[in-house]
């Protein structure tokens, strides 16, 4: 097995273009317990952790720009990033441990297309845009176009994920995302639910968008429009339940049942709601 | 020995434990750290089938790859003549033994081992298992005990007769054994009560969860001379392991015992030695094995899951008239559980005239179940504290009060026969029930739980020598690897019969043949048994340094006592040193070394109250768990901080048995959790500090009172977390583990039975 570590992000489209089956390596948290397991074996891995840009986070007059390779621990750090995106931050906060999240990279959590991965949901809730390069060039999507499944993504063979873009904030806008585990730690979610609220001048919701993770094969956004204009009054809260739950396509297995993901990915979507709103009332 | 009372000095302070700093900077060497010029490395080929016949194996083209030097299956380890070995808790069969280490015409269950290699590397070891060639015919597979039990179930040995059923049956079957312990009239004792509840009970298997996976390094010479370094819980009970299952002579096998990281009874036998011996002697190379965390979850330990039924029977006053149990446990592929110890203590801890428990060891397609701490007890203790809680409910008793009222006392007839000596049960009830805790305020959706445990403790088999270094430092000799700080209390004890700081003894743990055979570190005895030794030992030391006082004063011996580290001239104010002495033992007769070997007598039972505080979410059903005291009598705490170590970590492990930790299998009979993500231990951030409360009731039969403490704090958690479920939710919950997607549907399904009233 080759490793590189390429110095630019054109090495490493280069690098990733020119060895079939070669894998991104960032943080290393999913790809290296992989390779332990004998569930991998590429015939290349491709570090880009030491490529200029993919390791910074920088506010621009759009918003933020997250390098793939920043760790959790470097967002958990980032006080502007945590002001504006206390739901996007506390998630990438929730991954592994304390040692993991020194680091789990935000790219590899989203790559990785794992059902599960809790940054993903708030990502969606955010509106965030991943900037890709590969070997036509640049594109821009939408974060949850990234999974297609369990373990896939919509990549083409060459591109990488360098960066995501978190939009400009209005006033009163927050953010909150939480997440079921039978543990409060080193665990992985049973139900993740994301949610982004921005509230009018009258304390009514003037945006809102919701992503729920662990209960279908990819990370969903859900139709929320129906909380524009409320104040998340008891039978709101109950429809947000009643929706995420009908949005779910969650499985039976050793984690959890269909039954209990639907329930609970409802309860997280209310109890989140609650929280986002709370926080954006602080944030005017 | 007897307990005499004393002022102590050293036996009840916190030192520093001798072991602690090699530790926590990482110098500590356990299995995997041993390394041997030329080594191999070994690699166990397992069944991926619950149950299959093994038609036929071909290590042809394993054996061809370049860097393969060794190759063993089934053939290679002839059946060794039948026996038992003791090994603490459990008897090991050693037929059964040899075919757990490498299956023949049969795999039992997922992870049963029915190869190995040795090669230059682990990935070569690793490809080797790959060309291995297998033909298996797969058979139906049985895991639950209670679908085991069914005369329809899939038979895992054709030769397997129940015993203890008169007359032995005429058809084999999965029950290996009945056991029944009894007393009185229970239909009688039931008659005269005014409530009578009967429940039913499951848990699935667990395991010891230690954090070092299984490893060794085996040498095996061209002489027939062998060493293994390995980390045990017994480096005697690997050595006679290994030399019956390889047919050698005690003397031709060292085994150095590494540190050891966790055991919990499941490092009481042997997974991979005798292979890495036989790898080795067929290759002339050392070898190394360790196993993953897969492999350690697959085919390691693990603890009996069960079914079971209790009725117990109560007068209005509260007084317990009859009780009747009938406990099944898994024993795995091979007969062995330990149901014994379920049978006899669920009930230990109260005096009840009536009682009949019968315990079924079943066999089913898991890997064979070994010790884990206090083996069996906490599954009686489940089910039999559980219908106590709900009778004092109905009784409109306080839990402890109805405890206490049918407490066992000295003199009780114990249910498994003898009668007791001093108990410290009422002890730790009415501490219990004046501890702020129990008055504490409960906020919504908060209860609490409170659950009684019994573990009775060992003595056995121990040795000590202590060596009299010439300046005055103690060399302490003993044969039992340290698994909860037994270093620090043997070091003690010694430090006070000689009266000199704990500092001043150094303990070594030494390999087979530099001290006599040791029973293994379990039963919660070696602090109680080989602490007896350390004082006898210490005492022959000392007799010897009075003798060579005497000599170089000229006067008889039972002029010189002994105080303070010093042999002192009792009519006159002449004192010498541990050092004085000892410097001139050349001259006096030789060097000092005081020894003992015994066989420990009257270990004395330990019992527990644990109280438990939890909140439960009504709409995830997640439980978190808010406070948990425990009370234990230790009899004497040679060294509390370990003492509330052990507390501390026997309920840990029981809160997690209770919340979330199950063996889960596909319908294939494959264990779908085997690591630490999907088998949920707790994490240090799910607990809240576990407060430990010691309670000292003496046992008379140490000198200083000592009681085994290991193995009692994992009793009562299990009962003590349902009970609290039900003080927060008013629903009871009967099948283990409390995980949150069965809370919330035991909490919805309840809410439904309301609704219907």
């Amino acid at each position: 097995m080759q490793y590189q570590s390429p110095a630019s992000i054109d090495e490493a489209v280069a690098a990733l273009a020119s060895i079939g089956g070669a894998r991104v390596l960032a943080g290393g948290t999913d790809l290296l317990v992989q390779l332990r397991s004998g569930a991998a074996s590429p015939a290349a891995v491709i570090d880009i952790k030491n490529i200029a840009g993919l390791r910074t986070i920088s506010e621009t007059a759009d918003g933020f720009r997250i390098g793939a390779a920043v760790s959790g621990a470097e967002i958990t750090d980032h006080e502007a990033l945590v002001r504006a995106w206390p739901g996007v931050t506390e998630a990438a906060g929730l991954i592994g441990s304390t040692q993991v999240q020194g680091r789990a990279s935000l790219g590899g959590n989203v790559c990785n297309a794992s059902p599960a991965a809790d940054t993903t949901p708030a990502l969606i809730a955010a509106r965030a845009i991943a900037e890709i390069v590969g070997p036509g060039g640049k594109r821009s999507i939408p974060v949850e176009q990234i999974a297609t499944g369990p373990g896939k993504t919509s990549l083409a063979s060459g591109e990488i994920v360098v960066s995501f873009l978190l939009p400009k904030r209005p006033a009163s806008s927050a953010d909150a995302y939480l997440r079921l585990i039978p543990r409060t730690e080193m665990d992985i979610a049973v139900a993740g639910a994301a949610v982004s609220l921005t509230l009018a001048e009258d304390g009514t919701i003037a945006d809102a968008r919701v992503g729920i993770g662990a209960v279908a094969p990819t990370p969903l956004v859900l139709d929320a429009s129906f909380l524009v204009g409320t104040t998340l009054d008891e039978a709101v809260l109950a429809k947000l339940a009643e929706a995420a739950g009908a949005a779910a396509r969650p499985i039976d297995d050793k984690r959890g049942t269909i039954d209990y993901r639907r329930k609970v990915v409802g309860v997280l979507a209310k109890r989140a709601a609650l929280i986002a709103y709370e926080r954006a009332k602080g944030a005017r | 020995m007897t307990y005499e009372q004393k002022n102590l000095r050293v036996v009840g302070t916190r030192p520093i434990r001798h072991d602690g700093p090699d530790k926590v900077t990482g110098r500590a060497n356990y299995a995997s750290d041993f390394t041997l010029p030329g080594m191999l490395w070994g690699r166990v080929l397992r069944s991926p089938h619950a149950h299959a016949k093994v038609l036929s194996i071909n290590t042809d083209k394993a054996r061809a790859l370049p860097g393969v030097k060794a190759v063993i299956t089934g053939a290679d380890l002839p059946l060794p003549p039948p026996g038992v070995t003791q090994a603490g808790e459990s008897a090991i069969n050693t037929q059964h033994l040899a075919k757990n280490l490498l299956a023949r015409d049969k795999v039992l269950y997922d992870g049963h081992p029915v190869a190995a290699v040795a090669a230059i590397s682990e990935a070569v070891a690793r490809e080797a298992l790959g060309l291995i060639e297998i033909e298996y015919e797969v058979l139906p597979h049985v895991i639950d005990v209670d679908e085991a039990m069914k005369a329809d179930a899939p038979l895992l040995h054709d030769d397997l007769f129940t015993e203890g059923v008169e007359p032995r049956p005429e058809t084999p079957s999965n029950i290996a054994k009945r056991i029944v312990v009894s007393k009185g009239d229970i239909e009688k004792g039931f008659a005269e009560a005014d409530i009578v509840i009967e429940r039913t009970y499951t848990t699935k298997a667990v395991h010891q969860g230690y954090i070092e996976p299984q490893g060794c390094v085996a040498n095996y010479a061209e002489d027939g001379q062998a060493m293994v370094w390995c980390s045990s819980q017994g480096q005697f009970v690997i050595r006679d392991l290994c030399i019956t299952m390889l047919g050698m002579e005690a003397s031709s096998l060292k085994v150095i015992p590494a540190e050891i990281g966790g055991g919990f009874g499941g490092k009481t036998t042997v997974y991979l030695e005798p292979l890495a011996l036989m790898l080795s002697k067929a290759s002339g190379r050392p070898v190394k094995m360790t196993m993953s965390r897969g492999e350690v979850l697959r085919a390691t330990g693990p603890h009996s899951g069960s079914s079971m039924t209790a009725r117990i029977g109560a007068m209005k006053d509260g007084t317990i008239t009859s009780a009747e149990v009938v406990i099944k446990f898994q024993a795995g592929a091979f007969p062995g559980s330990p149901v014994g110890a379920a049978v006899m203590f669920c009930s230990a801890p109260y005096d009840i005239p009536n009682l009949s428990i019968t315990g079924y060891d079943v066999v089913v397609n898991i890997a064979k179940v070994h010790a884990y701490r206090a083996p069996g007890a906490p599954n009686g203790a489940f089910a039999f504290e559980t219908v106590l809680d709900e009778l004092a409910h109905e009784l409109k008793m306080d839990p402890i009060d109805f405890r206490a009222k049918n407490s066992a006392v000295e003199g009780s007839k114990s249910p498994y026969g003898p009668t007791y000596g001093p108990l410290g049960g009422i002890e730790c009830l009415s501490s219990a029930k004046n501890h702020p805790h129990y008055k504490a305020n409960l906020g919504p959706n908060q209860g609490r739980g409170v659950a009684s445990g019994f573990w009775i403790n060992i003595g056995g088999q121990s040795a000590a020598t202590v060596v009299v270094n010439r300046d005055g430092t103690i060399s302490l000799v003993e044969g039992c690897p340290d698994i909860g700080g037994s270093r620090a209390s043997l070091a003690m004890m010694c430090a006070e019969v000689l009266g000199i700081a704990a500092e001043k003894v150094r303990p070594s743990i030494v390999d087979t043949t530099a001290i006599a055979f040791n029973d293994v570190t379990g039963g919660s005895r070696v602090t109680f048994a080989t602490g007896m030794a350390v004082v006898q030992a210490t005492e022959d030391a000392v007799r010897q340094m009075r003798e060579r006082a005497a000599k170089m004063w000229d006067i008889e011996v039972d002029q010189v006592g002994w105080r303070d580290g010093a042999a002192q001239e009792m009519n006159g104010n002449r004192s010498l040193t541990i050092s004085q002495i000892a410097q001139k033992a050349a001259k006096t007769g030789g060097q000092i070394m005081g020894h003992a070997s015994i066989n420990a007598a009257g270990a004395g039972p330990s019992l527990t109250t644990h109280l438990c505080d939890l909140e439960v979410d009504r709409e995830t059903g997640k439980i978190t768990i808010l406070r948990y005291t425990a009370f234990q009598d230790a009899g004497k705490a040679v060294h509390p901080s370990y003492v509330e170590g052990q507390m501390q970590g026997g309920v840990v492990q029981g809160i997690g048995w209770a919340l979330n930790e199950e063996y889960i299998h596909d319908e294939n009979g494959r264990l779908e959790n085997a690591g630490f993500l999907d088998y949920r231990m707790p994490v240090a951030s799910d607990l809240p500090m576990i407060d430990a409360v010691i309670i000292e009731v003496p046992n008379p039969n140490h000198p200083f009172g000592v009681r085994g403490v290991g193995e009692a704090p994992i009793v009562p958690p299990l009962a003590a977390i349902a009970n609290a479920i039900y003080d927060a939710t008013g629903v009871r919950m009967r099948d283990l583990p409390f995980s949150p997607p069965k809370v919330l549907a035991a909490l919805e399904a309840a809410e439904k039975t309301k609704a219907n009233g």
